[in-house]
């Protein structure tokens, strides 16, 4: 099985020392869970599937090697485009809309849609029989596409995890699902209070997907593939994955009986559906929390940096709106009025994936940083005008008096005063910050929230792990709440005399 | 003579609040601003040090000349201001001290600043002047921590560490309570025996007969009548001022 280390300190590592081959930079989102694309429950730092099988055959036929790249799924395209990989692999049905943007191998797979009903349902077993019932799909999938053509009225439920809309139905919130066989099979087959019912539904193919600018590139990808399938390379790992189906056979002409057993799908279910002792599932979530300090980790550092971006910007947004000439003055409402009043998420998206159609790639830390200090910036600039404005006039007027310049009197009399006013809001924009730094997951960057989705996709724990993903955020949240009121304490100067100490004054100004 | 102002104009939203007021300063004055609230008096100080700008006429402050920044451009304004205001020290009716900084440091602060001077110097010279103002026990206490009158008092010796020639005070004791208004005037009175140029608007009228060299009446955004408080006081000439005067009896 081949091993895919999802951390870049250890890819680095990886990299320095077997560096001879070119790469094969494949993106995918591992959140997609079994059987495409998944981090293995037995051993969380590597990600298993019968797509890494496929494209790690297809860089050995072209003499490449492997490197993963994370990214969420909606934005594959996007970020093929951009040029953080070079193909995708993950579960892309071929459609007309997607041919128009990049360029799409021959199918690696034929499937089609299975739909799925309670095992006690005894009155649906076809899509006729979906009339005035609730039925879930993924959102933008080709079910979700029949279901929206049937001409009856029924109520369609769009998730974007399939786990969710089979539980769903087993709580009785849906009559039945509608999705993908390969989904049906790992998902919903090995639970016995679902079933599969009626026959395939709908057809359709996945391609290995590249971009239209690059066809020299795109020819080699394309014959490499056609080699493995001709060679029934591609047919043992979807027999290997319970995944080898008659529109397959059909369509390479071979014989719809798998020649092979399917281990990996075996196994799977095994790991997958076995019931935990309490001691398991403690032993469990503590092999989680090595890739939770990861996600941890960049999840501060991104915070930090983002934080520190918005207090200058802020800072210096707020400076301009109070004391800037009339056209700077604009400016920077324009720009506190712009960044507060849109969505973060969109802010994101036009900075990671619109600028590079103006010409400017960011590196998706740079942007992830950009997007958040920007945004809060302009929450800052707000603080700072009002802490800055609470500060009666009369200081400025004895600091010019003294002789003090402008700039003077700002960074010595006004600011120190105005920062312990801002302090207990800047603190919660901090800590409001940290949280939607979440948001940067769909940007490719795998923090505390891309790590919480990869890994629950995988164990379907989803209480569990998002109790213990809360639990990550608000212990390192807690710091900076403490260490905003330690400061908080050091500034206050306005209590009464008795209650103030005498002590050495801590100096903590911007500047 | 230190200063001299020339029929300057100033109005607020064309409302005029100063009408053509000239006044010659001499060096070692005391000079006493009175008349009736809301006569542009406070205006007046405030123009003299550049904190607000006249319209009209001209102002010349040890050498240097101001006038409306119209006339010259708001930064060449600054710029003489800042030069100004290196020589004239202000104090405020609500002292305005920092609220941030102890005494000390308030003392401290613009000499470390704009001057430039070092930790040891501005420590030394800080101690001397509380001392002076009667605070010398007070230097490591906020400003909240202090009386009115000591706060009033910690103003005047923070407008003294700039070693200013002449010291404006706007209504220095009309924010205190009736008992701590001596402490201040007192302290003022030693100023001028050691022959400080003063110039106060006040209400204290009996402060102002006593010390001041020379009173201001004014009304009306205009000077009405000046000259020494025996004249002024024992014998007004225009109806305003005996008007005036005649509450204060």
């Amino acid at each position: 099985m081949m091993k895919i280390f999802i951390f870049v300190i250890l890819f680095f590592h990886f990299n320095a020392s077997f560096a001879q081959k070119p790469k094969l930079r494949w993106g995918a989102d591992i959140e997609s869970g079994a059987p495409f694309s998944y981090t293995d429950p037995a051993d969380h730092k590597t990600v298993i599937g019968f797509e890494v099988e496929i494209v790690e055959l297809l860089a050995k036929e072209m003499g490449m090697e492997v490197e993963y790249v994370q990214n969420s799924w909606d934005g594959l395209i996007a970020g093929l485009n951009r040029n953080d990989y070079d193909i995708v692999v993950n579960g892309l049905e071929i459609t007309p809309d997607r041919a128009q943007v990049v360029h799409f191998s021959k199918p690696y797979y034929y499937t089609s849609e299975s739909l799925v009903v309670r095992a006690s349902n005894t009155n649906v077993a076809t899509l006729d029989d979906l009339k005035n019932k609730r039925v879930g799909t993924l959102d933008g999938s080709l079910a979700q596409r029949i279901l929206n053509q049937l001409t009856f009225p029924l109520t369609v439920v769009g998730y974007d995890e399939e786990i969710h809309s089979y539980s769903d139905l087993v709580i009785g919130r849906l009559d039945a699902v509608l999705l993908d066989e390969a989904i049906a099979l790992y998902y919903a087959k090995p639970n016995i209070e679902l079933k599969v019912v009626g026959g395939p539904i709908g057809y359709m193919e996945y391609g290995v997907v590249t971009r239209l600018n690059d066809p020299k590139f795109s020819r080699r990808v394309d014959a490499a593939l056609e080699k493995i399938i001709e060679n029934g390379s591609v047919q043992r790992i979807l027999e290997k994955w319970n995944l080898w189906n008659a529109m397959s056979a059909k369509a390479w002409g071979k014989s719809a009986e798998p020649l092979t057993p399917p281990v990996a799908y075996d196994k799977y279910i095994s790991e997958a559906w076995k019931k935990e002792t309490i001691v398991q599932k403690l032993k469990r979530y503590a092999s989680f929390l090595p890739l939770l300090g990861k996600g941890a980790i960049m999840t501060l550092e991104i915070s930090t940096i983002s934080m520190v971006l918005a207090m200058i910007l802020g800072l210096l947004t707020a400076l301009a709106r109070l004391y800037g000439h009339p056209v700077v003055k604009w400016l920077a409402v324009a720009y506190v009025e712009v960044f507060r009043g849109t969505p973060l998420l969109i802010q994101l998206y036009l900075i990671f994936y619109g600028l590079p159609y103006v010409g400017l790639t960011l590196d998706p830390f740079v942007a992830a940083v950009l997007g958040l200090g920007l945004n809060y910036g302009s929450c800052e600039a707000e603080n700072y005008r009002a802490g800055i404005l609470s500060i009666p006039k009369t200081q400025m007027d004895a600091a010019q008096a003294l002789g003090m310049n402008w700039f003077q009197s700002l960074r010595h009399i006004i600011l120190p005063q105005a920062v312990k006013v801002v302090i207990p809001p800047v603190t919660n924009d901090f800590i409001a910050l940290l949280k939607d730094s979440s948001l940067v997951s769909v940007i490719s960057m795998v923090e505390l929230t891309t790590v919480y989705g990869q890994l629950a996709s995988s164990s379907f724990d989803y209480l569990g792990l998002g109790l213990l993903t809360a639990l990550v955020y608000f212990v390192i949240g807690l710091p900076f709440v403490r260490l905003a009121r330690y400061f908080e304490s050091q500034l206050a100067n306005n209590l009464p005399g008795e209650q103030r100490t005498r002590r050495a004054r801590p100096k903590l100004f911007i500047f | 003579m230190v200063a001299s102002i020339q029929n300057v104009e100033k109005s607020f939203h064309q409302r005029p609040v100063l009408n053509g007021v000239s006044l010659d300063i001499t060096k070692g004055d005391l000079i006493a601003i009175i008349g009736p609230s809301g006569c542009g008096k406070s205006t007046f100080l405030r123009c003299i040090n550049g904190l607000e700008f006249v319209d009209k006429g001209k102002l010349e402050i040890f050498g240097t000349e101001l006038c409306s920044p119209l006339e010259i451009g708001a930064k060449e304004f600054q710029r003489r201001s800042l030069i100004i205001r290196q020589k004239v020290g202000m104090v405020f009716q609500s002292f305005n001290l920092f609220p941030h900084l102890t005494i000390l440091e308030n003392l401290m602060v613009a000499p470390k600043v704009v001057r430039n001077i070092s930790k040891t110097d501005s420590d030394a010279r800080a101690h001397e002047f509380l001392a002076k103002v009667g605070l010398g026990d007070k230097a490591h206490n906020y400003p909240d921590q202090l009386s009115g009158g000591q706060q009033q008092r910690a103003a005047i010796a923070r407008a003294l560490a700039m070693s200013p020639e002449i010291l404006l005070y706007d209504e220095p004791t009309s924010a205190l309570d009736p008992a701590l208004v001596n402490e201040v005037l007192r302290v003022m009175k030693q100023l001028d025996q050691e022959g400080m140029t003063q110039m106060v608007v006040t209400h204290e009228m009996r402060f102002a007969r006593d010390v001041a060299d020379k009173i201001v009446f004014m009304d009306h955004g205009k000077i009405v009548e000046m000259g020494p408080p025996e004249q002024i006081f024992g014998n007004p000439q225009d109806e305003r001022t005996k008007n005036f005067l005649r509450h204060f009896q």
